[in-house]
C-alpha cells in the first residue's frame, strides 16, 4: 500500500529530526497546519475521552474513502493528530483495518507517544478512529 | 548554592534512573527505596518464604516473626503505644475503604461525613459511596486562598449531626500542612469519628497519633520509601471496637462453621487472606533504616529543596503555584500554555514529573484548572535535579511561547 503524499512528508521530515526539540518543533508546525474545527464539530458527542487535553474527532466515508478532521487545546497532541490524519486520509475502508498505526508513529520516531502509561490521548484517538470505522 | 543530599546513594535507582538520563521528582507518587528493603526483600525470599500466622513449621515461625516485628516497628513509628493497633492492609486506598464499609453499620439516613475540597481520590469516593449507600450527607469543608481547609467554615459545617470527619494531613496538590488539631477538636467535641489520611504527611517529619488524638491514621508503604502493595491503618482501641470487618476469609476467622462464624479482634481480624508479607517485612527494614537517619537533617534538607523549588519557580514568568506549598512538592501552570504541552516537553527531556488532575479532580476543578504539573521531592533529590528540572522548564517554554 503506498503512503499518502502528506504521510510521505511527514516521514521526510521527522526521519530527518535530529533530536526532541527539532522534533517538538516540527510536531507544533504539523499542528498549527491542522483546519480549524467548526464549533459545531468541537461537542461532546465528538471529544475523545482519556485525553489531559481535550480532542475532538470527527470522521466520515465519502465515496469510499475515509475523511477525517480533528483538533486539540493542547498544541503537541494537535501535532500528533495532524500526523496520524495524514496517514489516514483517503483510505478505503479496507485500508484503514490495515494500516498499522503504531508502526506509523514508529517510523516517525515518536513511538514513545503510544506507550500504556502515556495519557496524552493519542491512544484515546486511535481507539475512537477504529471505533468510528467499524 | 548547592544543596546535596547525604542520602541519595542509600538509594540504588537513582543512579539507575540517571543513567537513562531521568531526573525523578514525582516522589509523591511514588518513592525510590533504599537498598536496606532490597536487601530484606532478598533475604526474605532468599532465605525461605512461608506464610504467617498459620504453620507451625520453623519458616513459618521466622515469617511471622519478622512480620509482627515489623507491626512492632509501625507502631513505634507512628508512637502508637497502647492506645491503638497496627492493620496491614493493600494499601491506603485499600485502608480507607475498609474503614468505609466496616463504619457502616453506625451511620442512618441523615447523618453527615465530613470531608475537605482537596482530598485525594481514595479519601473521597469511599466516602462519597458509602453516602449514597446510606442516604447520609457528604459536607464538603472548602479552602481559604492558602489551600487550607477553612476553620471558620469547618465550624460552621461541623456539628450534632456530623458521625465522621476524615481529612487529609498534607494535601499532595497544594504540599500544605492542614489544620489538624482544630479540625480534629471540633469533631471530637461533636462525638464524630475522626480519620487521618497521612499519604503524603508521614513521609515528611514524625507524626505522633497519640498526640494527634484522631481514631483511624492511614498511610501507604510505597510513597514512605516501602514496598508497594502495603497500605497501613493506625486505629485506636476503643474506635477499633465500633470497625467490623470488611473482607472475609484466611486467619481472620477464629471459628467457621458452614452457616456462620466468629472472627478475630484486630489486628487480624482486618488482615483475610494471605497479607503481602514480604511488603510488611521490607517496610520494617525501610523503617530501620529512616529511623537511623538524623530526623533533623533530613528535615532541614527538605525544607531547604522546597525553598529552592519555590524560588526557582517564582523567578520564572507567568507562573502560577497552586496555593502556597509548604514542603515536599509544587504544583503549577504557566499562563498561556497547556499543561499536556508543557508535560510532554518536560518528559522529552527526562523529566519525571506528574502532570494532570493528581488524582484530586473535584479539587481541579474547583481551581477551574483542567490539570497542573507536580514537582515533588524526596529525601534523596538534590539541587542539581532542580536545575536540570529547571533548565528543561526553560527549554520548553521558550519553544512553546
Amino acid at each position: 500500500m503506498s503512503l499518502p503524499v502528506d504521510a510521505v512528508t511527514a516521514l521526510h521530515a521527522f526521519q530527518n529530526a535530529p533530536g526532541w526539540e527539532q522534533r517538538a518543533r516540527l510536531l507544533m508546525q504539523w499542528g498549527e497546519r491542522l483546519p480549524a474545527l467548526s464549533d459545531e464539530d468541537k461537542v461532546d458527542a465528538n471529544r475523545v475521552h482519556g485525553c489531559e487535553s481535550q480532542v475532538w474527532l470527527v470522521g466520515e466515508l465519502r465515496d469510499g474513502h475515509w475523511q477525517f478532521s480533528a483538533n486539540s487545546d493542547a498544541r503537541l497532541i494537535r501535532g500528533l493528530v495532524a500526523l496520524l490524519l495524514a496517514r489516514v486520509n483517503g483510505l478505503s475502508a479496507v485500508e484503514l483495518q490495515q494500516v498499522d498505526l503504531p508502526d506509523w508513529f514508529n517510523q516517525l520516531g515518536l513511538g514513545r507517544q503510544l506507550s500504556p502509561s502515556r495519557s496524552n490521548g493519542l491512544n484515546a484517538v486511535l481507539q475512537r478512529m477504529r471505533d468510528l470505522a467499524g | 548554592m548547592m544543596i546535596p543530599s547525604p542520602w541519595r546513594a542509600d538509594f540504588p535507582a537513582i543512579a539507575a534512573l540517571q543513567r537513562q538520563d531521568q531526573t525523578y521528582l514525582d516522589s509523591a507518587a511514588t518513592t525510590q527505596k533504599p537498598q536496606a528493603l532490597l536487601d530484606a526483600l532478598t533475604h526474605y525470599y532468599a532465605n525461605g518464604a512461608a506464610n504467617v500466622h498459620r504453620a507451625q513449621h520453623l519458616p513459618g515461625a521466622h515469617a511471622t516473626q519478622a512480620f509482627e516485628d515489623s507491626r512492632s516497628k509501625v507502631a513505634q513509628w507512628l508512637n502508637a503505644g497502647d492506645r491503638g493497633q497496627i492493620i496491614f492492609t493493600h494499601g491506603a486506598t485499600s485502608a480507607l475503604n475498609l474503614l468505609a464499609y466496616g463504619l457502616e453499620h453506625l451511620f442512618n439516613q441523615g447523618d453527615e461525613i465530613v470531608i475537605s475540597a482537596l482530598e485525594h481520590h481514595a479519601n473521597l469516593l469511599p466516602w462519597q459511596q458509602l453516602a449514597k449507600r446510606r442516604a447520609l450527607k457528604l459536607v464538603i469543608l472548602p479552602l481559604n486562598a492558602d489551600g487550607l481547609i477553612d476553620l471558620e467554615a469547618a465550624a460552621q459545617l461541623i456539628g450534632p449531626r456530623t458521625r465522621l470527619m476524615a481529612v487529609s494531613q498534607l494535601s499532595n496538590v497544594l504540599g500544605a500542612w492542614q489544620p489538624l488539631p482544630a479540625l480534629l477538636a471540633m469533631a471530637k467535641a461533636h462525638n464524630a469519628l475522626t480519620v487521618i489520611d497521612g499519604a503524603q504527611g508521614v513521609v515528611h517529619g514524625r507524626h505522633d497519633v497519640q498526640a494527634l488524638g484522631c481514631d483511624f491514621y492511614v498511610f501507604s508503604s510505597h510513597k514512605l520509601y516501602g514496598p508497594d502493595g502495603l497500605g497501613v491503618l493506625f486505629g485506636r482501641n476503643e474506635a477499633l471496637q465500633q470497625l467490623q470487618p470488611w473482607q472475609f476469609g484466611g486467619e481472620m476467622v477464629l471459628d467457621a462453621n458452614y452457616h456462620d462464624a466468629r472472627f478475630r479482634p484486630a489486628p487480624l481480624g482486618f488482615e483475610a487472606g494471605t497479607p503481602p508479607i514480604a511488603s510488611v517485612i521490607g517496610l520494617g527494614a525501610t523503617l530501620d533504616y529512616l529511623a537511623g537517619l538524623d530526623q533533623d537533617a533530613v528535615s532541614a534538607h527538605e525544607a531547604a529543596l522546597h525553598d529552592y523549588l519555590l524560588k526557582g519557580l517564582e523567578a520564572r514568568n507567568g507562573i502560577h503555584l497552586l496555593g502556597k506549598p509548604q514542603v515536599a512538592l509544587a504544583s503549577f501552570t504557566v499562563q498561556g500554555v497547556h499543561n499536556a504541552d508543557l508535560a510532554h516537553l518536560l518528559t522529552e527531556q527526562g523529566i519525571a514529573v506528574r502532570a494532570g488532575h493528581h488524582c484530586a479532580m473535584p479539587l481541579l476543578k474547583s481551581l477551574q484548572l483542567a490539570g497542573a504539573i507536580r514537582v515533588s521531592l524526596g529525601l534523596y533529590n538534590d539541587s542539581e535535579d532542580l536545575e536540570r528540572f529547571f533548565e528543561a522548564l526553560d527549554q520548553a517554554l521558550e519553544l512553546l511561547r
